[in-house]
């Protein structure tokens, strides 16, 4: 038996190491934890423009949901979610399991495909605003070439602006899907399509029952990536259709945006910010639950 | 067997072409727009290449284009910008390396929970971290400045830093640190001597990462960067979308371009470069 050594005799660079980590502790205690701390703080109480010390319970949150434009915000982002994730999720396997048939100038169709990720949600949403102008975009270049029945006045329709809020966003990251997906395809063992090709296994059956689920792991990540992205959805909207025409194209991250600033009412968009955590949280937590599970089962570290 | 497999072949470059073009168009429409003249944009003839070329929007777009009273272009917000960039980029490598740092070699006690914490930290909107966030830097007297618009670029992408950091320690050898250790190495002499100098491939790429997003924020520079420090897309968007009077869509296009042009450039110039940020900063989803 040793005598109880104290650690910094043990190791003394542990305690550089500790004081190192300081600015780090400090960003994870106030920058993360205490922020939503205090956010939640808020919203129990009735702030408006400024905090306030009186506490209201759960009425803000009551609220927001009789609040019709958090409603629609949130109808609105489901939507947009379900076919933003579903769209880059397609699109960028197809392109991936396509692009790595051995094709010619893979390298170029990469670039062209990966270079509108490259650009901001910002500029995204103004490229895709002047294409689909009703009287000079592409509407007009369709009609002129004598398809007079072509609509493509989205942007202007309040049942259809959403559509084009996922087409832009789609254009920008479905590359970044392709990425990530062939390099989970590139990484799959060689062995597997020799043994499929002896065995005359068709190629999208290897693709469909082998392939696809090995790739489970990327696609959880992706799918979470893009879930991430779904709940920020802010810069493409204010800069495409400044939530409009009316409210149509309102999402959570404007309307709580909206309500710090423009409409000082603190309290109700602190709950709104929570409410949008939480449901952020309850979709994603089954999924690393199922993977933490699944890892330990096939003894992953 | 064969003609079908060529028709497959045939299929897939058909595929991929077009998706070229979809990807393409934009790009193309931007450009050749932003080369015309009002007069022929307002024929309608949006795929046209420009019957006269023209620079003249690209200058306006520069350096006379309005936002309100404000008529100096987007100049402003392009120094702006490389000025919350630079910074941006330095303080959160070097925070973001020493920690990977601490937490893959030395591990002092607690730093895994914090780590987890951090992790954790990735995935909560900005919106909840907004408010208490303007008080916090309000308290600090650096709300609206050019110091407080970096510390809240470092504090968003600490996860992603110390994360791409971490990992890429975690997989040297351990033995040359103990080496170093038993050489009488101190804590921030093998930082320096032996990891620093390591580690100039994932600085490449944390570099990119951060130039890129960075540069492409909008919602932090709106908030925290003060009017005198706008960057480039938040004044993108003001030209674009708050002007009264017609729309100079030639000029608009040239400014959206001129935006882009930073984080295109590095990511034409980086290649494969850009695909590993992608794929070592997707590690934590």
């Amino acid at each position: 038996m040793t005598a109880p050594r104290s650690w910094w005799k043990v190791r003394p660079g542990q305690l550089s190491a500790s004081v190192a980590l300081l600015p780090l502790a400090m960003i994870v205690l106030v920058a993360y934890a205490g922020t939503v701390l205090w956010s939640l703080r808020v919203s129990l109480t009735d702030a408006r423009t400024f905090p306030s010390d009186v506490y209201v319970g759960l009425a803000q949150y009551e609220r927001l949901f009789h609040n019709e434009r958090w409603l629609l915000s949130l109808n609105n982002l489901a939507l947009y979610g379900l076919l933003f994730i579903g769209l880059c999720m397609v699109v960028g396997l197809l392109l991936a399991v396509f692009i790595d048939q051995k094709v010619r100038g893979e390298g170029l169709l990469r670039t062209v495909f990966l270079y509108p990720y490259a650009m901001s949600f910002v500029a995204t949403g103004l490229v895709w605003q002047w294409l689909l102008n009703p009287e000079l975009g592409l509407q007009n270049a369709v009609q002129t070439l004598g398809f007079d029945g072509v609509q493509i006045d989205w942007i202007v329709d309040q049942d259809k602006v959403m559509y084009t809020i996922v087409l832009a966003t789609v254009w920008q990251a479905s590359g970044f899907v392709m990425a990530l997906l062939l390099a989970g395809l590139r990484s799959i063992d060689a062995q597997i399509w020799n043994a499929a090709r002896i065995d005359g296994i068709p190629t999208w059956q290897v693709y469909v029952f082998i392939v696809l689920p090995m790739l489970g792991e990327s696609i959880a990540t992706v799918f979470v990536l893009l879930l991430t992205a779904t709940v920020k959805l802010f810069d493409a909207v204010v800069s495409m259709t400044q939530g409009g025409p009316g409210n149509a194209s309102e999402v959570p991250a404007k309307f709580i945006m909206d309500h710090l600033f423009g409409r000082a009412n603190l309290a109700l968009a602190s709950a709104g910010s929570v409410v949008l955590l939480l449901s952020f949280l309850a979709l994603v937590a089954p999924l690393f639950y199922a993977r933490s599970r699944y890892q330990k089962r096939v003894g992953h570290p | 067997m064969n003609s079908r497999l060529s028709v497959a072949r045939w299929g897939i470059y058909c595929f991929l072409l077009g998706a070229a073009l979809f990807f393409l168009l934009p790009a193309y429409v931007m450009l050749v727009t932003s080369l015309k003249s009002m007069d022929e944009i307002r024929l309608g003839h949006l795929f046209a290449l420009p019957a006269e070329l023209t620079i003249e929007p690209w200058r306006s777009a520069w350096s006379s284009a309005c936002t309100g009273l404000n008529c100096e272009g987007i100049r402003g917000g392009f120094w702006n910008s490389v000025g919350i960039v630079i910074p941006s980029t330095v303080v959160p490598i070097l925070l973001g390396a020493l920690n990977g740092y601490a937490l893959s070699f030395w591990r002092p006690r607690g730093s895994q929970a914090l780590f987890a914490v951090l992790m954790a930290g990735a995935f909560i909107p900005a919106q909840v971290m907004m408010y208490p966030l303007i008080q916090i830097l309000a308290v600090l007297g650096i709300f609206g400045s050019l110091a407080g618009i970096v510390l809240v670029h470092t504090i968003f992408s600490m996860p992603v830093m110390t994360l791409l950091f971490r990992n890429y320690y975690l997989s040297i050898p351990t033995e040359l640190f103990h080496a170093a250790r038993i050489d009488g190495g101190g804590f921030l002499r093998i930082f320096f001597e032996l990891v620093l100098p390591m580690s100039v491939p994932i600085v490449t790429v944390a570099a990119i990462m951060q130039i890129t997003g960075v540069w492409n924020d909008y919602i932090l520079g709106l908030v925290f960067a003060g009017r005198e420090h706008l960057p480039m897309t938040v004044q993108l968007n003001n030209i674009i979308n708050t002007t009264t009077g017609t729309r100079l869509y030639n000029v608009n296009m040239a400014a959206t371009i001129l935006t882009s042009l930073v984080p295109l450039a590095v990511y034409f110039a980086s290649g494969r470069w850009f695909v590993r940020g992608i794929t070592a900063g997707a590690l934590k989803g």
